[in-house]
């Protein structure tokens, strides 16, 4: 290994990246990338979907190779040739999408990331008394599977930890916890900060960047655009060096002036369908015309399940438990439903509500074929597709939502995530439906994209419609919607305004806390300040 | 007495190939990789154990090659699956296809020929023991091949770190090349390996079962044993349950043709088939069972991106 | 050297076009060797392989003869796999056709007017249809894999074909010799030129039946929806479309095919019902069916060239003596070939060398 000394901005810089170059097909996914972390700091990675954060931190945790550019590592220039090699000399990551194996049990899960120095011995037993000395707590003896969102997190920490990392990724890990786990977590960060580690945070979350990192680098399209100390900064200064531009506040004016009752679940239950699949138990809701219903909640809590309940993909025996318009339709499909007035669309883009291989008329007719039948295909029975009368309105969905594409009609794999997002809201809105029931409409689209996503739906309530929008982003929720309820353990709160909706309120609520019931039976600390909340 | 054990040792006979297959496909599965050439690695197998059991006079050397070429052959699909990421069911097929063809290419000259019988392994004092004797101490060596299989498939799988490797892959390959893993080397191997188990299983057909060569002389088995690891979701020692019940199926429906009861001999014939289809019905009809036995990657092409 | 595969942001029109003749091209090479190998002239092989069988008017309507049977069950494999649903069991639900069609010749061997045929056939279709409806009930209802179902089914109708032939649908005046009465002219799918060979109308049949299915495919709604279960179930339960309603329609369809392929071959080209009456046509089409890219007008041209490999594969058995089990080696190479060409629609494929990185296409 070379022994030269970095002379970068400080001698003090543990991990020094200088020139590197990321690049997959034509996308330059890393243009010419510097970074640099301190000893015992946290470093904020900031940047917009697809700005090229986790293509640099896969770098620096030797999943990928730099195509150029040099890294160095507490003054030593290195190269980071695997994930095995990350860790040998110190660099611990925490993924996004958890690197676990759902069918093996924690303390497998934890043995496989270790190497052969750290896997001796009772795994488990130190596996224990680590998640017990950080309040993390864990039992090794569980299968993943089987664990919440918030508990895998903390097998992921765990097993970074046991290796005694000087470094530590961590990339987007508050997206999957309520305020009250995330508060935790930031503990156990400035904790790890003290031992003298540091910690590199990737996030698009400004208020918390704000709150715990001491640098920032902000990265967009690609490039390094920008170092910062975030204290000193805006939430609004920040968002405008990542996105480039100001992005559009939401406009909610009008009254919303309540219609009637266009959608409702009345204690609509719904079985697990398979084992790691959530039970609905109990749902009631009803969404007048006019307004926007967030559904907040920590992600596998039954969002997918509400969305296929209320949507037809899964049908109920009880067709009153959901009626829309005024008419039961629990037992009738998804195409009945839409020929009734709804509309759809589920979290996944490629492979539910669009299909990636298939061109954007072809998409068109995937969800419309049934509502627009008449329109979309001749001869009867036949159902002899027209393929000018899809192009047109596939023309005009692209021009109302502006969608960036390259020619007519490509695949829908070629659209980027903002882009094929608006064409499938678009695609929907076309038909103006009297219910729309949306799950995670901005996942994973830049800022600019899920501005107008947004815009669009508070439009679509203002002119009459009935909205509902189930999100795991808290801050989406409450940018838009008129009222707020939290789905926890496939069970539904009851709604409040969005006025008297706090932060905390709803977070308590995402962590389970039963208002003006007993404490959650959970042992996770996060749940404790439940008992001193006030309720209603 | 005699029958009786004799009986029992056929069955063990025709268990044996379908034990040492099922043995190795489960592996290959248990990665993620579905392999449906077990027929075609099975019956190379077959050819080549019998070929060079009869060019050299001895059928140990027949073993081993029919062993060898079925890794070997295997690996013409690995390396479409997972290095060029083509679709694993049709490849599979390929796979058979093109091993029945060739084995009947290979064999031509050799049909007729009478085989050489790997002897039995006796162990003195022990193989003349009443009723278990000769079933027990008295077999062919691939039969204890077979049990020793068994037990060191299960040890690797869930008593070493390799085998927890393994299983991971087979579980989730996306997690597995995020830590780092090999995934694409580690699945080569367990191919190979499934391949070596294959041509293993095919020159027990042409050493011991029936010492001759016959065009498509495996006449399914290699499916069956696909069958059995659905049928033993995934776990060796099932297995070994499943494939002495196939073996008692087909050797119990031979007497019976044998004693010639007027039942048709092609539905005699059939029923290991229709055992295979029932047994698959029974298993896979919980539908939560399966889902928590099947390894989740299965059949799942992955291309790690760079 | 090892291989890198990058997805494409859109499938590769041109490849889609180029990687079945290249695997064919690859084919060739493959097979040039194999005759080296067994000391054969190369050339030589591949002319009689290929084109030696091209040169003769009679032999040419022999190509028909084999081709119709593989289009017919290939081009209803197409809808099967365009759909995701593993239907192997083809070579039994050809033969479970055959036997269904043929008890009305041999049953009620009086009835013999201009509706025999038309019943022969729709006989077939409903024969292959049923038994593919086994392996399709027991996915649909029970979650039994298909693959291995309906393979087993396969070797139930060979043994029960069997036990008919030798037993109760033997002929009583067939020398103890296997095989049913022959069938009356009636019952006998006429040749198209009896003068010149032996061309008979299942091959209209089969380019007629591809038609209508690549139309279905390509621009009806139900076409559309057996390839969007095929890309994705999920979408297709968002589409409103039911999985478990396409395993029944995409194997009953191709059983109905194939079953019509079976009673086209017994009573077009062998004229009674034998114990043996397909040499692997259904497995031969599943080659078809992937040469052909699982477009059923693909499978025309992939059929005819598969066909004209179980011609050529005798050719060259009179004229150089290379065995004529050479003819599924070359089969199975082009499946072979054909799968891995078909990666270049969808990847960009690297070769990395130790030193250079090296652009192929």
């Amino acid at each position: 290994m070379a022994s030269g000394v970095s002379i970068g901005n400080g001698s003090s810089a543990m991990l020094e990246a200088t020139g590197i170059v990321k690049t997959f097909g034509t996308l330059k996914a890393n243009d010419n990338v510097n970074l640099s972390v301190a000893e015992g700091e946290i470093h904020a990675l900031l940047g917009e979907n697809g700005a090229g954060k986790s293509t640099l931190v896969k770098m620096l945790y030797g999943s990928l190779q730099p195509d150029s550019g040099e890294i160095r590592w507490r003054g030593n220039k290195v190269s980071i040739p695997s994930p095995f090699a990350a860790r040998h000399i110190g660099i611990g990551m925490v993924f996004q999408h958890f690197s676990l194996f759902d069918s093996l049990s924690v303390a497998d899960n934890i043995k496989l990331s270790l190497d052969r120095e750290f896997g001796k011995g009772d795994v488990a037993a130190r596996a224990r008394s680590l998640s017990v000395d950080y309040g993390l707590p864990l039992n090794p003896d569980s299968i993943v599977g089987d664990l919440s969102v918030g508990e895998r997190q903390r097998v992921e920490i765990v097993r970074c930890l046991l290796q005694n990392p000087s470094l530590i990724i961590l990339d987007e890990p508050t997206s999957v916890l309520t305020p009250q786990e995330a508060d935790n977590l930031f503990v156990t960060l400035e904790r790890l900060k003290g031992e003298g580690r540091s910690i590199l945070y990737i996030s698009h979350r400004l208020d918390e960047v704000k709150r715990i990192c001491d640098r920032a680098t902000i990265l967009r399209h690609g490039k390094v655009v920008g170092h910062c100390d975030p204290r000193q900064e805006t939430a609004s200064s920040l968002a405008t060096m990542m996105v480039g531009t100001s992005v559009a506040a939401i406009r909610r004016d009008g009254s919303s002036s309540k219609g009637e009752v266009l959608l409702e679940l009345a204690a609509a239950s719904m079985p697990a369908a398979s084992p790691f699949a959530v039970a609905l138990r109990d749902v009631s809701l009803s969404v007048r015309a006019g307004e926007v219903i967030g559904i907040a909640g920590v992600a596998g809590n039954g969002q997918s399940e509400l969305f296929k309940m209320i949507s037809g993909e899964e049908t109920l025996s009880d067709n009153g438990s959901i009626k829309m318009m005024g008419k039961p339709c629990a037992s009738i499909g998804i195409n009945a439903r839409r020929r009734l007035g709804a509309s759809f669309v589920p979290e996944e883009r490629l492979g539910h509500s669009a299909i990636p291989q298939m061109s954007l008329t072809q998409n068109m007719l995937l969800s419309r074929h049934g509502s627009d039948r008449a329109a979309f295909l001749r001869f009867g029975p036949v159902g002899l597709i027209r393929p000018d009368v899809t192009l047109r309105a596939t023309k005009r969905v692209s021009e109302a939502m502006d969608v960036r594409k390259v020619g007519d009609d490509p695949d829908a794999s070629s659209l980027s995530g903002g882009n094929l997002q608006k064409f499938i809201m678009g695609r929907e809105l076309d038909r103006q439906p009297s219910v729309l029931v949306v799950n995670q409409p901005t996942w994973g689209v830049d800022a600019g994209a899920a501005a107008r996503i947004r815009q669009a739906l508070v439009d679509l309530a203002r002119n009459g419609s009935a909205v509902v929008v189930i999100s795991q982003d808290l801050d989406e929720i409450f940018e838009i919607s008129d009222r707020i309820t939290v789905i926890h353990d496939g069970k539904l709160s009851a709604p409040m305004t969005a006025s008297e909706a706090t932060l905390e309120k709803i977070g308590l609520l995402m962590g389970g806390a039963n208002p003006g019931h007993e404490l959650p039976p959970a042992p996770d600390v996060a749940h404790t300040d439940a008992h001193d909340r006030a309720v209603h | 007495m005699d029958m009786f054990q004799n009986i029992l040792i056929t069955i063990a006979t025709a268990a044996t190939p379908l034990l040492i297959a099922a043995l190795g496909e489960l592996v290959v599965e248990r990665s993620g990789v579905l392999n449906l050439g077990v027929e075609g690695m099975m019956v190379m197998g077959a050819v080549t154990g019998f070929a060079v059991a009869l060019s050299t006079g001895n059928p140990w050397l027949g073993m081993l090659a029919g062993t060898i070429v079925g890794a070997l052959f295997s690996q013409l699909f690995a390396f479409l699956v997972l290095s060029v990421a083509t679709n694993q069911v049709a490849t599979g097929l390929s796979l058979t296809l093109l091993g029945l063809g060739l084995s009947g290419m290979i064999g031509e000259s050799f049909v007729g020929q009478p085989g050489i019988k790997l002897p039995n392994v006796e162990i003195p004092m022990l193989s003349e023991l009443p009723v278990v004797g000769k079933l027990l101490f008295g077999q062919d060596p691939i039969f204890y091949i077979a049990l020793a299989l068994v037990f060191s498939v299960w040890w690797f799988l869930f008593r070493t770190r390799a085998g927890l490797t393994l299983r991971s892959i087979g579980d989730n390959h996306d997690s597995a090349h995020a830590l780092g893993i090999k995934v694409l080397r580690i699945r080569y191997l367990a191919v190979a390996f499934g391949g070596a188990c294959a041509g293993l299983a095919g020159a027990h057909l042409t050493l011991v079962y029936t010492p001759q060569w016959i065009e498509n002389m495996t006449a399914g088995r290699g499916w069956i044993a696909l069958a059995l690891v659905v049928f033993a979701s995934w776990r060796p020692a099932r297995v070994l349950a499943g494939a002495y019940l196939f073996g008692a199926v087909s050797i119990g429906q031979l007497h019976a043709q044998a004693l010639g009861l007027g039942i048709p001999s092609q539905l005699l014939s059939s029923l290991p088939y229709l055992a295979t289809i029932l047994v698959l019905v029974i298993i896979s009809q919980n539908r939560r069972l399966t889902l928590i036995n099947t390894p989740a990657s299965l059949g799942r092409p992955f291309v790690p991106d760079r | 050297m090892r291989i890198e595969l990058s997805k494409r942001s859109q499938q590769s029109a041109w490849w889609q076009l180029a990687s079945p003749f290249l695997a064919f091209l690859l084919t060739l090479i493959a097979g040039a060797i194999v005759f080296a190998a067994l000391g054969k002239n190369p050339a030589l092989g591949l002319y009689y392989f290929f084109i030696d069988p091209l040169t003769e008017l009679w032999s040419l309507h022999e190509l028909t003869v084999k081709a119709g049977p593989l289009i017919l069950i290939a081009v209803g494999l197409c809808v099967c796999y365009r759909s995701n649903n593993w239907n192997i069991g083809a070579e039994g639900q050809f033969i479970m056709g055959a036997v269904l069609a043929s008890a009305l010749p041999i049953l009620a061997p009086g009835f013999q007017n201009f509706m025999t045929l038309p019943l022969m056939l729709l006989l077939g279709m409903l024969g292959g249809a049923l038994y593919a409806g086994i392996p399709a009930l027991l996915k649909a209802r029970f979650n039994a894999n298909e693959i291995l179902t309906s393979l087993m089914l396969v070797y139930v109708a060979q043994l029960f074909l069997d036990w008919l032939v030798r037993g109760v649908w033997r002929d009583p005046k067939g020398f103890a010799f296997p095989g049913s009465i022959r069938f009356p002219p009636a019952a006998t799918i006429p040749e198209i030129i009896p003068s010149q060979g032996a061309a008979h109308y299942g091959f209209l049949l089969a380019i007629l039946a591809a038609i209508i299915v690549w139309f279905f495919l390509g621009r009806t709604l139900k076409g559309f929806e057996v390839r969007v279960i095929g890309l994705s179930p999920r979408a297709g339960r968002f589409a409103g479309f039911s999985s478990s309603g396409m395993v029944f329609f995409s194997f009953m369809l191709s059983g109905a095919l194939a079953g019509l392929a079976g009673i086209s071959e017994v009573s077009g080209a062998i004229g009674q019902l034998r114990e043996v009456i397909s040499p692997g046509y259904g497995f031969t089409a599943i080659i078809v069916a992937f040469l052909g890219r699982l477009n059923p007008l693909g499978a025309i041209m992939a059929g005819l060239l598969l066909a004209l490999t179980y011609l050529g594969g005798e050719a060259a058995q009179q004229s150089l003596g290379i065995s004529l089990r050479a003819v599924r080696v070359f089969q199975g190479m082009l499946l072979f070939f054909v799968l891995a060409c078909d990666t270049l629609i969808i990847y960009k494929v690297r070769f990395v060398g130790t030193r250079k990185t090296e652009v192929v296409s």
